[in-house]
């Protein structure tokens, strides 16, 4: 054999292997249940578009959308801490405080459900939600149009996003949705890791993403890409007061009593206070209670129960939900119409 | 010798028969919870028959009903475990999953 038969064949395997590998890697990307998918879906009547997500980057960032021109959707959902804002529970009118976290809406178009009790199902559902909601932006629907049209600069945008549509609720809510659908997680350690690159995250890491799924029963219902079951549970958070009792409210079944959506746990390390009372500062507390499965055992899920983790084991718990935070996107505030 | 053996054999052979038949003649039937969904989607049932919801996930799983036709609420239950309801009226009986919202089917109730 001669040697350049030889070398060619030695290319050609190392063709072959590096091809296999590739082809490997992106089948594998596409096969991972805990790997997002590139894009979030959108419904027929709401493909996306550059001019629907441009519209709706201005009515998210627009104070105008608030009764006293004070608050936009990005005051509470605030690309700078996590699409979140840092609170243990959200900041309403007039800087009432109120009884809820303000959830990340990262990730959130891949929700089936929306809201802490689930009562809104879609993206379009919610978006005008808050808007009008008395303690929160408080702004009626009829007043916010009104006030929409007369400002000259949005007519072109709306009509650009939704030619022959006009300036109204189903427009607003559509183009805020389209915006939603872009505001999705990066690529974190665990993505990478999942991808190959066995240095991405630590051995500890490692370990707490098996805990994860066995010991530690996370993935009972944080499952998936996304890292949610879109379910309701009640994990016997401690209450002072009036007990929330979340999803009953619109389920009106005991096991929903204090039920709450379980949420993503993506970009988890920029989202901190954490649960939907804000009652933990550190993903440790978070961590300890679900080893004490809970401390208010009305009407608990019946998945929670004690863990026995090792403090090794939290360690490694801990290692893991960090390594689901990417490097956040840059955001761009947009000049506001006039 | 050998027909006696061929008539028990017989015998117990519609024994067998009789008993896997009998609970559908009483209208029996049973709908899997698997893969965060039910396995039959819509449900043909007569009044008076008992249909039994079985856990077949690693996690915990409901079963209820706010229909006008037939409301129930069977509560939370663990893999392996089934909960069973019997039907009453006529009509459509939507079916949910407490837990997982996009879990959901129906049954259609003649007389």
């Amino acid at each position: 054999m001669s040697n350049s038969f030889r070398s060619q064949r030695v290319s050609l395997s190392l063709i072959l292997l590096f091809g296999f590998l590739v082809i490997g890697s992106v089948i594998a990307a596409e096969t991972d249940p805990w790997l997002r998918p590139d894009a979030a879906p959108a419904p027929p009547e709401n493909q996306l578009t550059p001019a629907r997500v441009q519209l709706g980057q201005l009515l998210f960032f627009d104070p105008r959308l608030s009764r006293k021109s004070t608050m936009s959707c990005a005051s509470c959902h605030n690309p700078a801490l996590g699409w979140s804002d840092g609170l243990p529970t959200a900041v309403g009118f007039e800087m009432h405080t109120l009884p809820r976290a303000t959830p990340t809406i990262v990730n959130t178009s891949f929700n089936s459900i929306q809201m802490w009790d689930g009562r809104k199902s879609t993206l379009e559902d919610q978006a005008t939600g808050p808007i009008e909601a008395a303690g929160e932006m408080n702004l009626p629907l009829p007043e916010l149009i009104e006030r929409l049209k007369s400002i000259p600069g949005y007519a072109s945008k709306f009509e650009a996003a939704y030619p022959g549509m006009g300036i109204t609720a189903v427009t607003v809510a559509r183009g805020l949705a389209s915006f939603e659908r872009t505001v999705l997680s990066t690529e974190s350690p665990f993505d990478r890791w999942r991808k190959g690159d066995e240095k991405a995250v630590s051995a500890s890491a490692k370990h707490g993403f098996e805990l994860f799924q066995d010991k530690a029963k996370c993935a009972v219902c944080h499952m998936g890409y996304n890292f949610t079951d879109n379910g309701f549970h009640n994990i016997g958070l401690k209450e002072e007061g009036t007990p929330d009792v979340g999803r009953f409210a619109q389920r009106p079944l005991k096991s929903m009593h204090g039920a709450f959506k379980t949420p993503t746990l993506r970009d988890i390390g920029l989202t901190a206070p954490y649960m939907r009372n804000g009652s933990y500062k550190t993903l440790m507390e978070v961590v300890e209670h679900y080893d004490r499965g809970g401390d208010d055992k009305t009407n608990l899920d019946i998945n929670m129960v004690p863990l026995s983790l090792t403090a090794s084991e939290k360690a490694d718990l801990v290692a893991f939900l960090e390594s689901l935070t990417g490097v956040p996107a840059d955001v761009r505030v947009p000049a506001l119409p006039h | 010798m050998i027909s006696r053996s061929i008539s028990a054999i017989r015998l117990s052979l519609m024994a067998v028969l009789l008993a896997v038949a009998m609970p559908a003649l009483a209208g029996d039937q049973t709908v899997g919870q698997a893969k965060k969904a039910f396995t039959v989607g819509v449900l043909k049932a007569k009044v008076g028959d008992t249909i039994t919801f079985r856990n077949d996930d690693e996690f915990a799983h409901n079963v209820f009903s706010l229909s006008d036709v037939q409301s129930f609420d069977l509560g939370s239950y663990k893999k392996g475990e089934v909960r069973t309801v019997k039907l009453t009226k006529p009509g459509t009986i939507e079916v949910e999953c407490a837990i997982h919202p996009e879990m959901k089917m129906k049954i259609e109730v003649t007389k």
